[in-house]
């Protein structure tokens, strides 16, 4: 004897907060009924377990039913099938869409299109989110770790768009800002594959890495200087990188970087305790960024981006105990003095240049 | 007559991709209407493709209008093999054809193949040009008006009642047909789809002739069934009652009640005002002498029509009780008001109405239920233009509900209503109603416009009461029966129970709250076939029935209760069981004596520890019984002084019921439910048996605090609603394993299954808290051997806590105001509507402070549909302008209770300002959000006010697949399938300019599965009335605007 067939459909669409959650989260039904069961809604409320398990199933299948649309989030608006209220709508995207920082940052060094099972695995030991939801999360099938057909598609909406991404992406997936700016970082690191795996970048949190995509996007792709071309956010600009090779005259000219050191160093005489080692190494780190700049036409090097920062500047600073406010001063005058340098002819392009770089390496000196 | 109809195809959305290469499609779309066939171009390679078609003419008989449905198909198209059809849309245009509904359908329509489901969406534009403007209704039934509202709609008045029509039409079922083994299910189903979609346009169509020859306009309380007869056809059949209604324009009152002549001022009118009547009315006859007690049960005969038919003992339900009481004789104007009421109702075959609430005045008196049953063995139809076998079976049946109304001393049959159940080749008939009399005014032509001459004849009972006492004669009583006096009025008899299939009249008085009773049976029978099965079904129906009213009576008095309102009973036939679901809703009548409680007694007296155990069982029920009347707050006032001269009992006088079978032996003699003449009401444990059925009494949960539930529109007791609503569909298979179940285990069962459908009902809907399901209507089927179906259609409804104690104090006064009340907000939402379109200045003046009030209210109800459908009203608004006019010259209030309507239709519209004014062609293309669409099986909306009944919806679906398991089973199966059918209803009330669907019911939900081959089918009938409805203004306001109707009104008859 048993409930064949079992369906509550209401005019209005009913969904039980809680219970997206768990959907969401990759829970079984049974697991999710034993979940409620211990959050005491049935003490509340004088059910049973057949009451609750009924109740999970018609959840369950109502959240199955409505995945297709939550794909395209802007069919959920004019939809007919299910009568959900605005308001309820823009939770169920949002949740959908939401995603653990820890996880994303993990998949942000791996290889995106050969996601496979046993990756998972690893993923979700290290970052103690379950394996069912890492399958679940769905930003993963974005990325791609759960076949890359989603992903392609996203991405192809996204693709064939003129117009700034983070704002696209909010206008199609109908994201608040804020998950918009995240979505946009993954898809830009998708695209250019930059390394963020190495142990040297562990210590970096996926919230530093969507802050440092969010300034290459506004600074250094072709969306920067023409907003009405396809792909503008997500590829980097060409012509900019060609005309980055130039700035190696401020490492090759000897009279300049001896210039450029001495006007740093009368700057930041007396200001800072690291001054000494500033003065020591100035030429190394100098020629550090230069080369990082000089090398981004090469599309391997742009990947080793992150990497590169890291070894050549962020770890010598750190060796020689610099504060974050060291740091500051140390790249604020290093970027404006090479104004003064009267010889020095390229001053747009480095202006385009430290600005991200400035704020990308605040961003990822961590004390 | 021709008439000329116009489709124009605007675009496409959302459409599936039929080209797995180019992940596109190329769409194209036919529209046919009866054999002519137009296409739109191909749109190559979209899925969301703009057609924008020409305007595609059809010229057809309007005959044809009425039969056919728009048929539109989308396809793909394909140069090197055939087209792929995408999914078909079919448009019912009935409502165009109605000067008052909808005069264009326009919108967005889910495309529905019945193997893939919904498969995006199509905007389409619909019209209809009928010529011969003058003669328009005479040769066909275009233009008289159908509502599934079983009342008399709210923006109507019944000028007069015609009374019952029906109509039946049958058809080979195209899936029983040879060409089936050949054609695709595809074909089958659309083939099944279409032709019963004719039929009903059909039947539509044969039923409004019948109400032309009446010389009524419309009819109420339509109620249409299919009967899948399998191999011996298809049979649509439709009953309805049959009414003049004269839409009420903006100027008269939106009062259903009134049946005075539009001339007659309403406060003038006597029926308007019952209360005034009982004192003035210097007619009080004592009281009727007459009996009431429970069964009657006819004997049936053997009507041989066809090969084999059993006609079944039925039953008329009153009240159970025992002693007759003196009364007094009748008086000698009772005895002519009745020989009138009579000759008026003679002369119709049959005096049925479907209605289940009444206008004040209708209803006189109710005698009970009565209910006839009969078996028949199905056989082929052999020409389906003499459908005279069904009609016969009908008729029969019919006759029988009309000797027992007599013989309950009434003339009339009120909340009627017929159902069938088939299984295999047998089928069980079945019809119900009220045994009632009724004011003959509403009956005779000429009447209405002499109401006064009427009116010495009228019953001096006060409306709270009267419908109680009883309509049979005091010294031939058809059946023993226990009468008192009325408790309320004190002058007249009624019975101690009531038992009716109507609504509560809102103007009876009622003690506490009322709730659910359910009764339910299972009945094992054995497999057989052909006149043995019949005759045991029919065997066994008395049984049952027998049984349901036990239980139904024990139900009551546990709870403390003395009537029963909205019963439902349906007894369902399978293989090898028989199902029985009786429903009800339970309530105290202040007029009607308290119930006994229920007493236990032994079988063996000596026994100790049987003793004992009565004693515990004993315990446990008047345990029940107090918590139950705390539950429901029935504290009924104490009887301070008897009326001398009339034998009331007791309160707590005892019938007695007593478990014998006895009766049974002779299966067509008389079934008396009575159980005898015994003055106490015991139960006798005698065997396990009565142990269980005591047990299982007990085991009925009370709703969890803060719900309550009832299956009549509305809940006695509760006055307060909010504007919460949740319309839902539950169904629950259940599969019996163990194929040695007895009675008693099935009973368990099936009792479980009820009970937790409802618990589930309660923690889904838990948010909602306080709330009450209302019109929880159960159908009951036994698909296959071994299963189980019950599906649920109801709404749960949000009541404002604070204010659930009392009723009103005064009615009779507190139901005039809410009229002045209903009057007045009418013309105010025209106003507002037209206003905001027409003169731009008034929309300007939303900056006066009131309009403050209403902001949070109307913020809750969406009005983009229909204030972005402006040109639908344009005809409206052109009547009522100059009567707006005139009414704002003549009042100074009137701006600003204006304004305040017009802020509250701004700040609702969730659409801009310049938005809602725009076009509809603008609409189309826009992508705007989807228009929110109530749906309901009540009446009305509360706290919203229809202002236009657009047409019925009355749309049957057919879903097949064959990848069960990839669909997630029959449950996902299921669960899609009801969304989508909700999901086309809501497409099509829209697209007629509609925001609300009223009396909506699913009819029908027959499923079929075989998991083995992994395929399902399901077929759904669904209906209801699509409306327009606004929210209700302020009630502050008020009082103010009394001016501005009565300008506004005397506009509109100036206008009309």
């Amino acid at each position: 004897m048993a409930v064949e067939l079992d369906v509550f459909v209401g005019n209005t669409t009913i969904m039980d907060e809680e219970v997206y959650q768990l959907w969401l989260d990759g829970y079984t039904v049974n697991d999710a009924v034993k979940v409620r069961m211990e959050g005491g809604v049935l003490e509340e409320f004088e059910a049973s377990a057949d009451v609750l398990l009924s109740d999970t199933m018609d959840q369950y299948r109502t959240f199955q039913m409505c995945e297709r649309l939550l794909h395209s989030p802007a069919k959920l608006a004019n939809q007919l099938l299910f009568q959900i209220p605005p308001h309820r709508q823009a939770i169920l995207i949002e949740r959908y869409y939401a995603f653990d920082d820890a996880f994303v940052r993990e998949v942000l060094g791996k290889k995106l299109s050969k996601g496979t099972k046993k990756d998972l695995d690893d993923i979700s030991a290290k970052t103690s989110v379950t394996l069912k939801s890492c399958r679940r999360q769905h930003w993963v099938q974005f990325i791609g770790c759960d076949g890359f057909d989603n992903f392609k598609r996203v991405f192809k909406v996204v693709e064939e768009l003129k117009g700034p991404l983070v704002e696209n992406i909010r206008q199609h997936f109908l994201l608040s800002d804020k998950l918009a700016r995240d979505y946009a970082a993954i898809v830009f690191f998708a695209n250019n594959r930059f390394e963020t795996g190495k142990r040297k970048l562990q210590y970096l949190t996926f919230q530093d890495f969507a802050f440092c995509a969010g300034q290459l996007i506004n600074s250094w792709t072709i969306g920067a200087v023409d907003n009405m071309v396809e792909d503008m956010d997500v590829d980097l600009d060409k012509e900019f990188l060609q005309e980055l090779k130039e700035l190696k005259i401020l490492i090759t000219d000897k009279d300049l970087l001896d210039q450029h050191k001495s006007l740093v160093c009368t700057a930041l005489r007396g200001k800072t305790k690291a001054f000494n080692e500033m003065e020591a190494n100035f030429k190394n780190l100098s020629r550090g960024l230069v080369n990082i700049a000089a090398k981004l036409t090469n599309t391997k090097d742009v990947r080793d981006f992150f990497i590169d920062l890291v070894e050549k500047f962020i770890e010598p600073c750190r060796s020689d105990r610099w504060t974050a406010s060291d740091m500051r001063l140390y790249l604020t005058h290093y970027t404006n003095s090479a104004h003064i340098l009267d010889t020095f002819k390229h001053q747009v392009v480095w202006d385009r240049y430290m600005g991200v770089i400035k704020s990308c390496i605040f961003k990822m000196y961590h004390d | 007559m021709p008439g000329k109809l116009k489709a124009k195809i605007v675009a496409g959305r959302h459409l599936p991709v039929m080209d797995r290469a180019s992940d596109l499609t190329d769409a194209f779309v036919e529209v046919k209407f009866g054999n002519t066939t137009f296409k739109t171009d191909v749109c190559p390679k979209s899925l969301n493709p703009q057609w924008n078609s020409e305007w595609f003419k059809f010229e057809v008989d309007d005959e044809d209008l009425q039969d056919e449905p728009l048929q539109i198909t989308v396809l793909d198209h394909d140069t090197y093999s055939a087209n792929d059809a995408i999914g078909k849309v079919y448009i019912d245009i009935d409502p165009l054809l109605c000067s008052e509904a909808a005069s264009v359908i326009s919108g967005w329509f889910p495309i529905y193949d019945t193997i893939h489901g919904i498969r995006g969406e199509i905007n389409v534009l619909v019209k209809v040009e009928l010529f011969n403007d003058l003669n328009r209704f005479r040769q066909s039934s275009c233009g008289v008006k159908f509502f599934c509202t079983t009342s008399i709609p709210r923006c109507y008045r019944a000028a007069m009642v015609h009374g019952f029509v029906e109509e039946l039409v049958v058809n080979e079922d195209p899936e029983y047909q040879w060409i089936d083994r050949i054609r695709t299910p595809r074909a089958s189903n659309e083939a099944r789809q279409r032709l019963i979609s004719l039929m009903s346009g059909e039947l539509q169509r044969k039923i409004g002739l019948k109400v032309l020859e009446m010389g009524g306009n419309a009819v109420v309380g339509y109620l249409q069934c299919f009967d899948l007869e399998g191999e011996s056809g298809l049979v649509v059949r439709a009953i309805g009652t049959a009414c003049t209604l004269d839409k009420l324009s903006s100027g008269s009152a939106p009062n259903t009640n009134t049946h005075v002549h539009p001339n007659t001022a309403p406060a003038s009118n006597a029926c308007n005002s019952p209360s005034k009547d009982g004192k003035e009315s210097p007619l009080a006859h004592g009281c009727r002498s007459t009996h009431n007690s429970p069964v009657h049960s006819a004997c049936s005969s053997q009507r041989l029509s066809q090969n084999f038919s059993v006609s079944v003992p039925t039953l008329i339900f009153t009240g159970m009780g025992s002693g007759g009481s003196a009364g007094k004789e009748a008086g000698p104007l009772k005895t002519l008001l009745r020989q009138q009421t009579q000759t008026a109702l003679e002369q119709r075959e049959f005096p049925f109405f479907t209605l289940t609430s009444f206008p004040p005045g209708f209803l006189v008196h109710v005698g009970g239920v009565v209910s006839a049953r009969s078996v028949k063995l199905l056989d082929r139809i052999h020409n389906p233009d003499e459908p005279e076998t069904r009609d016969a079976w009908w008729e029969e049946i019919r006759q029988e509900i009309k000797s027992h109304a007599k013989a309950l001393g009434c003339h009339a049959v009120v909340g009627y209503s017929e159902s069938t159940s088939i299984c295999e080749e047998v089928c069980i008939l079945s019809a119900s109603g009220t045994a009632a009399i009724l004011n003959p005014r509403y009956m005779r032509e000429g009447c209405l416009d002499i109401g006064s001459t009427d009116h010495r004849f009228e019953e001096p009972s006060p409306p709270s009461c009267g419908f109680c006492h009883i309509p049979y004669d005091e010294l031939n009583m058809p059946f023993p029966a226990q009468l008192t006096y009325c408790y309320h009025c004190r002058r007249q008899k009624v019975p101690d129970v009531l038992f009716t299939t109507i609504d509560m009249p809102p103007e009876a008085a009622v003690t506490g709250k009322g709730c659910l009773i359910q009764a339910r049976l299972c009945r094992l029978k054995k497999k057989a076939q052909g006149e043995v099965n019949a005759t045991a079904i029919s065997n066994l129906l008395p049984f049952m029935e027998y049984e349901l009213h036990t239980q139904l009576m024990n139900k009551l008095k546990l709870r403390s209760m003395n009537a029963l309102f909205g019963l439902h009973i349906q007894i369902s036939v399978g293989e090898n069981m028989l199902l029985g679901l009786a429903s009800a809703t339970g309530v105290y009548l202040t007029a009607l004596p308290a119930p006994g409680g229920i007493q236990i007694a032994g079988k063996t007296p000596g026994d100790l520890s049987n003793e004992h155990h009565i004693l515990t069982i004993q315990k446990r029920i008047n345990d029940t019984i107090t918590k139950n009347k705390e539950l429901y707050q029935i504290n009924p006032p104490e009887l301070t002084e008897e009326v001398v001269g009339s034998p009331i009992p007791e309160p707590r006088q005892r019938s007695r019921l007593f478990r014998s079978h006895s009766e049974s032996s002779d299966e067509l003699s008389e079934l008396d439910l009575s159980h005898g003449k015994k003055d106490a009401f015991v139960l006798e444990i005698d065997d396990t048996d009565a142990v269980e059925d005591i047990h299982s009494l007990l085991t009925d949960a009370p709703p969890p605090t803060g719900f309550y539930s009832c299956n009549t529109e509305i809940m006695p007791g509760i006055y307060n609603w909010t504007t919460g609503v949740q319309m839902f569909t539950s169904v629950r298979v259940f599969r019996l394993s163990n194929a040695n179940l007895t009675n008693q285990g099935l009973n368990k069962i099936f009792t479980d299954l009820c009970e937790n459908l409802l618990k589930s009902f309660y923690f889904k809907l838990r948010s909602m808290i306080p709330c009450c399901l209302c019109h929880l209507n159960f159908t009951v089927a036994v698909p296959e051997e071994e299963l189980i179906q019950v599906a649920v259609t109801a709404v749960a409804m949000t009541f404002d806590k604070d204010q659930t104690q009392e009723k009103p104090a005064d009615k009779p006064v507190t139901k005039g105001c809410s009229e002045t009340e209903e009057q007045l907000q009418f013309p105010l939402e025209l106003c507002a509507d037209s206003s905001s379109i027409t003169t731009q200045t008034s929309s300007k003046i939303s900056g006066v402070p009131e309009s403050t009030n209403v902001s949070p209210r109307a913020a809750s109800v969406d009005y983009g549909s229909f204030a972005d459908r402006c040109s639908t009203w344009l005809e409206l608004l052109r009547l009522k302008a100059h009567t707006i006019r005139r009414g704002s010259v003549k009042t100074s209030r009137r701006t600003q209770s204006l304004a305040h309507s017009v802020s509250s239709l701004e700040r609702s519209s969730p659409l801009p300002e310049g938005r809602s004014r725009s076009l509809r062609s603008n609409r189309s293309f826009g992508g705007s959000s989807v228009p929110v669409v109530k749906m309901t099986p009540l009446s009305f909306l509360p706290g919203t006010r229809i202002i236009k009944y657009l047409g019925i919806i009355n749309m049957f679906f057919i879903r097949e697949t064959t990848s069960l398991r990839e669909e997630g089973g029959v449950s996902g199966f299921l669960h899609s399938f009801i969304a989508e059918v909700f999901a086309m209803v809501r497409a099509h009330v829209a697209a007629l300019g509609g925001n609300a669907v009223v009396s909506y019911s699913m009819k029908e939900c027959v499923l079929m599965e075989n998991p083995n081959k992994n395929q399902a089918q399901c077929l759904i009938n669904v209906s209801g009335d699509a409306v327009i409805c606004v929210i209700e203004t302020d009630q502050e306001s008020m009082p103010s605007t009394i001016n501005v109707v009565q300008t506004c009104s005397s506009g509109a008859d100036g206008a009309t």
